[in-house]
């Protein structure tokens, strides 16, 4: 017996015979005969549900993750997530419903969507946002393409100092709908260099791109130049930003920013070994209708009652197909649905401290790290919360000293990039308490 | 039941907070010791601040506005909208699993290596390919992968000409959204009155400038393409590739593969055939299966077995790049694997055999009212055009609305799009026969009532949080954020 | 003025020497239904016959609209930005563009009012 299949030998029975067949291979007898499989599927049999949790707990075990102290970040952060948020993306009125294209019956979903884009909003300070994306390098692609659209230029300007998997993303969006992406290098420091842009941009180009905090973790401080300089040539600057920051980094609407991406995996969703997470994207006023994605809207019912709906539809593959602004569908909701609790249950205090909190740890491990080891800083910057070292053994010698006593120990950067050799790079959060910390400077002391 | 309609900023209150944040045990120091003035915001974003009673009973007010498969019957055509098993969800959140960073070292991730490799076997073969890629995120995500397999592929070979993506009429949106996506120019080639391929018109689509066909099969209208072994061959023959969309891939489980009908590249739907959520629109999961030849385009990184374990191999300098910023969504797919061990091979065929029956019983039970597109058995989905006309005429969006007086989520409507005023009905294996004659009943009783009352069917829904709401107005005038003065 | 003729597509156009006014039928308004939006080139924009210049959407659809001659945009009827419903309360007073038109032995090619209203009813 399968639990998830109700009907019984004695229902199909009488289902066969309303249809008026003697067996269901009858209703299969469309499928050409030589094409028919006529063995079983090389895979084990039905388990049972104790069978099922034993076998991925022992497949879990192989992992041995959960033992250990992450300072690995890379844009996907270790945060303590609110008990409520699990809590409320377990209701299975949100989990087990499909798209709300049935406003009446779909309002919770609908609801939430809006909220989310209000949060969104306001922490990104521009004036709209869709429901989600896929994650933060595909919001990125489809910024480079709504600038594009917009401006009708096929030119795309990024810095050499954005998350490295993101760019590979960007490159394989771009490069099969024949955009040119113009990769500029990063400064001395490690930041975004505008004599580089100064000299890239032109009339042909549609956007540029700022990652901030970048990847390396440093704040960039140019960008009001930069805004200034892509605009005077009526490109859009796209910012790619790490929500949580925003708690106290000045805003890509503060500076002028036509559109603001990234992922919103900080936002209350866990780590997941890379997803499911979400791609948020927000955008002025006047690239509304050139967005990609579903958006909500709220409106009135026939007795004059506030409801939601999913508005300026047109743009989307279902009407538009071919000549659609993306061909996304979905979006991840449930994954905006966990980022919406995360940011009510910080609120407005809440992301501020939070924000303040992974800098502070940050900087008081830095500080340690630079005062007791043999550590020296790659860059020499200003950072947030996660920061780059490096000394005269490997990167890898190092992680694996860390993961001996329990340490992840942070991302290799010559992996990244083979000029930054045996550079570290560090992330901290609000979670990690001074005495993690503590014992991670005191491991790569002992490295002398 | 409480009525309930606040906007969660509504209900913000400075004094209130839901969740305290870890205690700073450093000593702290000011923000502008370490950061420039003018990179700071002047003022924290204006989030609501509630207490952790309200937050929790504003969301469950939101969630019972709204409607899942755990609700009730859910017969979506085309959107698979089957049980979610609870399993699933619990091996996702074992902290094995859920608590691992992406980039940490390949040595320290072996279980979630073994997963990924174990789980492209297990769908190479029930779809009859050779290797899969985990990475896409949704099917439409998966759709635009395996298009740009199909360039690249083309490409390397010298066929640079191959510019265009033959989509028939009947097909999904996504389809041509994702051809564009790819970079494609798309040639849309009218479908028969069942939904299949007008060979005719195929032949003479076909030629040098063709990448591709995208078919998906059973087709949109639920019938098997009995022509496909044709298909495949003038495809072929043209220089073309044969692209699977897996989108009704539950009809056919253990019966016949896509590999064997000769499909080169395909996506499947994990939040479809695979049991995994649709979380209200996401997060899926997109794999991409393909033929050996085109193997070395997939996106990177490969998983790879070798004596010492499991690792990321990302040296294929053919790959198209990457899709997505990691390995795709994890957490979803090992709710896939989750379901197909608990299924096993003979759970797996069963639910496909359940799941034609299934549709075929509506189809057969509803034919009395409801006009047939197509009369002829169906598979996992039936579709009808709309009331037949000796009962009453009415469109069937009013019908669907109706519906849900009734408690049943409304099937499809006006989809495909090559049927008029189509209802498109999929019920799914895991609905039993009296849940399946319950709405069969519902279904006829509207009919009854769109001939003997058509004010109350077209006034419909009575029963719901809210009444009809106006569409144009939030088109014409969006609101798409919570604002003090519009509230 | 000078006669209304019409395209298949549904587009109207009144030509005045160099001068052409084009909208869209009073049929293909009543088949859209609410129009929530149209999208309208800009001025100096240059368009073929049967180039799509604009889009036209309901809640549901989105038309394409196509030059029914070609020209150059001199002006965009800009109340439509605002007030997209005035096409569905009179489609042929509320034009979309005013072009210079760079052919204008291409109104042979049109249907007259009577040929178009032909050509709807078989439809």
């Amino acid at each position: 017996m399968y639990p998830y299949i109700a009907n019984t030998p004695k229902d199909e029975k009488e289902m066969l015979k309303r249809i008026g067949v003697e067996s269901i291979d009858e209703l299969f007898a469309d499928i050409p005969k030589d094409l028919r499989l006529n063995r079983e599927l090389d895979l084990k049999t039905a388990m049972t549900e104790a069978e099922v949790t034993r076998h991925m707990n022992e497949l879990g075990k192989k992992n041995c993750t959960n033992e250990y102290v992450s300072f690995v970040g890379g844009g996907v952060y270790d945060r303590h997530i609110p008990s409520v948020v699990d809590h409320v993306i377990s209701r299975s009125e949100f989990y087990t419903a499909y798209t709300p294209y049935q406003p009446e019956i779909s309002q919770g979903t609908l609801q939430v969507i809006f909220e989310y884009q209000s949060l969104i909003t306001n922490l990104t300070g521009l004036d709209v946002s869709n429901a989600s994306l896929y994650d933060g390098a595909s919001a990125l692609a489809e910024a480079a393409f709504l600038a594009v659209d917009k401006t009708r230029n096929k030119e795309i300007i990024v810095p050499d100092n954005i998350h490295p998997n993101t760019m590979r993303v960007v490159e394989t969006y771009l490069r099969f709908k024949n955009i040119d992406l113009v990769v500029i290098p990063t400064s001395e420091k490690g930041t975004f260099k505008k004599t580089a842009l100064e000299e890239k941009i032109s009339k042909n180009t549609a956007g540029v791109i700022v990652q901030n905090p970048n990847f390396y973790g440093l704040v960039e401080d140019e960008i009001e130049e930069i805004v200034k300089l892509t605009h005077e040539n009526k490109a859009l600057l796209i910012m790619s930003v790490d929500p949580i920051t925003l708690g106290v980094l000045k805003s890509p609407g503060e500076y002028g920013a036509d559109i603001a991406v990234g992922d919103g995996q900080s936002l209350g969703n866990g780590l997941n070994y890379g997803g499911p997470y979400l791609g948020f994207m927000a955008a002025t006023n006047k690239l509304i209708r050139k967005m990609p994605g579903r958006i909500a809207g709220q409106t009135v019912d026939k007795d004059g009652k506030r409801g939601f709906v999913l508005t300026l539809q047109t743009r989307e593959q279902h009407i538009r197909r071919g000549k659609a602004t993306s061909n996304i569908c979905t979006n991840q909701a449930l994954n905006a649905l966990a980022a919406s609790v995360y940011l009510v249950a910080l609120g407005k205090k809440g992301i501020q401290e939070v924000a303040n909190q992974s800098a502070q740890k940050a900087h008081y491990l830095y500080q340690q790290i630079l005062e007791k080891t043999d550590f020296k800083p790659v860059f020499d910057h200003p950072f947030f919360m996660e920061f780059a070292i490096q000394s005269d053994r490997s990167a890898t010698d190092v992680k694996s000293e860390l993961l001996k006593e329990g340490f992840l120990g942070g991302i290799e950067l010559e992996q990244c990039n083979a000029k930054f050799k045996n550079g570290l790079l560090v992330a901290v959060t609000e979670k990690r308490t001074k005495e993690e910390m503590d014992q991670f400077v005191q491991v790569l002391e002992g490295l002398k | 039941m409480r009525k309930y309609d606040h906007v969660i900023f509504e209900l913000s209150n400075p004094h209130r907070r839901a969740y305290e944040i870890p205690k700073n045990d450093i000593e702290e120091v000011s923000l502008d010791s370490f950061l420039p003035k003018n990179t700071l915001r002047k003022e924290a974003p204006e989030l609501p601040q509630v207490s952790q009673v309200d937050l929790m009973r504003h969301y469950t007010n939101l969630s019972n506005k709204n409607y899942g498969v755990d609700t009730g019957f859910y017969p979506l055509g085309s959107c698979t909208m089957k049980y979610n098993p609870k399993i699933n969800e619990d091996m996702a959140r074992l902290p094995y699993f859920s608590k691992s960073h992406p980039m940490q070292d390949v040595d320290t991730v072996q279980g979630n290596l073994q997963l990924m490799d174990e789980l492209d076997q297990m769908l190479s073969e029930i779809t009859g390919m050779d290797k899969m890629t985990l990475q896409p995120i949704a099917g439409s995500h998966g759709e635009m992968t395996g298009l740009m397999l199909m360039k690249a592929y083309h490409q390397d070979n010298g066929e640079d000409h191959r510019t265009k993506i033959i989509v028939p009429d009947s097909s999904h949106g996504t389809n041509p959204a994702s051809a564009t996506m790819a970079g494609f120019d798309i040639v849309e080639i009218e479908s028969r009155e069942n939904g299949e391929v007008d060979l005719d018109a195929l032949k003479e689509a076909l030629g040098d400038d063709i990448a591709g066909l995208m078919l998906t099969n059973p087709n949109t209208l639920g019938l098997f393409e009995t022509q496909i072994t044709e298909i495949s061959a003038l495809v072929h023959e043209a220089g073309g590739l044969l692209y699977y969309d897996g989108a009704n891939m539950n009809a056919i489980m253990g019966k016949t593969r896509p590999g064997d009908m000769g499909f080169d590249i395909i996506h499947l739907n994990l939040h479809k055939t695979f049991s995994t959520p649709h979380g209200g629109g996401g997060p899926g999961s997109g794999p991409v299966g393909v033929k050996e030849r085109l193997i070395k385009y997939l996106p990177v990184p490969f998983v790879k077995k070798e004596e010492t374990g499991y690792r990321l191999d990302y040296d294929y300098p053919k790959s198209i790049g990457k899709v997505s910023n990691y390995y795709g969504n994890f957490g979803i797919y090992l709710r896939a694997y989750t379901y197909i061990l608990s299924m096993g091979r003979d759970g797996l065929k069963k639910a496909s055999e359940v799941a034609v029956l299934n549709a075929n019983y509506i189809l057969s039970s509803l034919k009395s009212h409801y006009k047939i597109a197509v009369d002829r058995h169906c598979m996992h989905e039936c579709v009808f055009a709309g009331l037949r006309k000796e009962i009453a005429e009415m469109p069937v969006v009013n019908i669907a609305k109706r519906l849900l007086d009734y408690g049943h989520h409304p099937p499809t409507v006006y989809f495909p799009l090559i049927v008029h005023e189509a209802i498109m009905i999929e019920p799914t294996e895991t609905e039993s026969k009296e849940m399946l004659d319950e709405f069969i009943e519902a279904m006829k009783a509207i009919a009854e009532e769109a001939k003997t009352d058509p004010e109350t069917v077209k006034g419909a829904p009575y029963t719901m949080p809210v009444k009809k709401l106006d569409e144009v107005g939030a088109a014409r005038n969006p609101i798409v954020r919570w604002s003090p003065k519009e509230s | 003025m000078s006669e209304r003729y019409y395209t298949k597509k549904h587009e109207w156009v009144l030509v005045d020497g160099k001068e052409a006014t084009i909208g869209i039928s009073d049929y293909a308004q009543d088949q859209l239904g609410d129009i929530v939006f149209i999208e309208l080139p800009d001025v100096d924009d240059e368009f073929e016959k049967e180039e799509d210049f604009g889009v036209v959407e309901s809640v549901k659809a989105a038309s394409d609209l196509y030059m029914p001659i070609s020209g150059k945009v001199i002006e965009v009827n800009e109340d439509l930005e605002d007030a997209p419903e005035l096409v569905n309360e009179d489609a042929l007073s509320n034009w979309m563009i005013k072009v210079e038109v760079t052919s204008p032995d291409e109104v042979e090619e049109l249907l007259t009012e009577a040929e178009y209203k032909d050509f709807i009813e078989e439809e």
